[in-house]
């Protein structure tokens, strides 16, 4: 038990600092920068208490939010993905989630593709309305929301299957 | 009472979510609609370190620019400084400093932004070094932005990158002064709004600050005007402006203290009452 809280403060800390120091700085052709501090959330332990799993985001959202002056656009956006997670598990897992039984580490890659795509769409949605502000601009947002979102799926997909361990 | 307790208990996931989420949702408003944004910003302890320590590893990979840089400026400061032994016996006054008395500060750039639509930079001044809201920042090429908020070692900046700042500015060939704004859409190109419709206005003149306000002293270069059209109003110019700052690489910047800013302001106050 104690192990998993330790792991998931690593993780916590570690995805922060490469967010603020390497990711926000990306700016790939001008304006693309990947997410992938919403890894924590998507690997956050199933059996844990969701309300846990809220309230962490939250921070991890606002502490992004303070690094990269945004005002609350980044804890807005973690705050709805973590809300809405049991929800994906559902539909990219299926029984697996019913029961209780799903580790990251050795789940297939579709699943895992399809959870972490759903993700990551409804997460810059909501932070790009909300950076930008402005129905006028929807054009912008969704631009920024495409980009940023392929950017992002393929580097949380690549660091997950990377780290796990006992993939084959 | 025991079933709004059951409600409580039964939604508590949901009642969370939500106050989390208004929670967020107040400070983006916060952010947003008034000028400073308060609470969550990145002049503070924490931000500041991390940006620190993340800068001066940075330094070392440019240090061939910035040597190119300060050589060109010392270039242009002894220019300008010959030039001046030169016509001192004649009545050329240098106009852009006989406005006030401006303190110039030396920062180094700890956080630069321009890919949102509300970028705000970090540099690593702070109250300790006298800085204070409402500073004017900039490079030897040019204005970067305002002072926001200060904490005691960092201060966060407006950038001109971004839709809420509105800086003063005239095209430098005429007088007619306009205002400075963003659309957000791309970090080398801004707009000057509000020039009169019977300004003579040519692809390729300069527009520089205009001095109207205490922050910029006048005649500090902004960029080229690219193109121009009318507004929908019919009485004014739109102006794009190209920056003559890069403003994606920032290293060294200048803060300006105007030390006549009490005396103008309290003198507009009179005015205004």
């Amino acid at each position: 038990m104690n192990s998993v809280a330790g792991i998931n403060m690593a993780r916590f800390v570690l995805l922060l600092l490469l967010q603020v120091v390497i990711c926000n700085h990306i700016d790939f052709l001008g304006y693309i920068n990947p997410y992938i501090y919403i890894i924590f959330i998507f690997l956050f332990p199933v059996r844990e208490d969701r309300l846990v799993l809220l309230f962490v985001s939250f921070l991890l959202g606002l502490t992004i939010d303070m690094f990269s002056d945004s005002g609350g656009v980044h804890a807005a956006a973690a705050v709805s993905l973590a809300y809405a997670r049991p929800i994906l598990l559902k539909s990219a897992f299926g029984m697996l989630y019913e029961h209780q039984s799903i580790k990251f580490s050795s789940t297939d890659i579709g699943s895992l593709m399809t959870y972490i795509s759903l993700g990551t769409i409804i997460h810059h949605t909501i932070l790009f309305s909300l950076e930008i502000f402005n129905i006028s601009n929807i054009l912008l947002i969704l631009k920024k929301t495409l980009f940023s979102s392929i950017f992002t799926i393929i580097l949380s997909v690549l660091i997950i299957i990377l780290f796990s361990r006992n993939r084959k | 009472m025991q079933q709004i307790f059951n409600f409580v208990i039964r939604n508590k996931t949901f009642l969370l979510f939500l106050l989390l989420f208004s929670i967020a949702l107040a400070l983006t408003i916060q952010s947003h609609s008034y000028h400073r944004s308060k609470f969550i910003n990145s002049a503070n302890f924490l931000t500041g370190g991390v940006y620190g320590t993340m800068n001066s590893v940075d330094q070392y990979f440019d240090l061939k620019t910035t040597n190119a840089i300060l050589s060109e400026e010392n270039r242009q400061l002894r220019e300008q400084l010959f030039n001046l032994k030169g016509t001192k016996d004649s009545s050329y006054i240098d106009s852009s400093y006989s406005k006030g008395h401006y303190k110039i500060t030396i920062a180094d750039l700890y956080k630069n932004s321009y890919s949102s639509t509300n970028n705000i930079l970090t540099i690593n001044k702070g109250k300790n070094d006298s800085i204070k809201q409402d500073f004017g920042v900039m490079t030897s090429n040019g204005i970067i932005g305002i002072i926001d908020n200060t904490s005691k070692n960092y201060a966060t900046v407006l950038s001109i990158l971004n839709v809420k700042s509105q800086i003063n500015a005239k095209i430098k060939s005429t007088n007619h002064i306009g205002s400075l704004t963003w659309d957000g859409k791309s970090p080398v190109y801004v707009q000057l709004e509000d020039v009169s419709q019977f300004a003579p206005i040519k692809v390729g003149d300069t527009i520089e600050t205009g001095g109207e306000s205490s922050i910029f002293p006048k005649g500090i270069g902004i960029g080229t005007i690219t193109s121009f059209e009318t507004d929908i109003s019919g009485d004014t110019y739109k102006i794009q402006v190209k920056l003559f700052n890069d403003m994606t690489n920032i290293g060294t910047v200048y803060i300006l203290e105007n030390l006549d800013r009490a005396e103008i302001q309290s003198l507009e106050n009179k005015a205004n009452e």
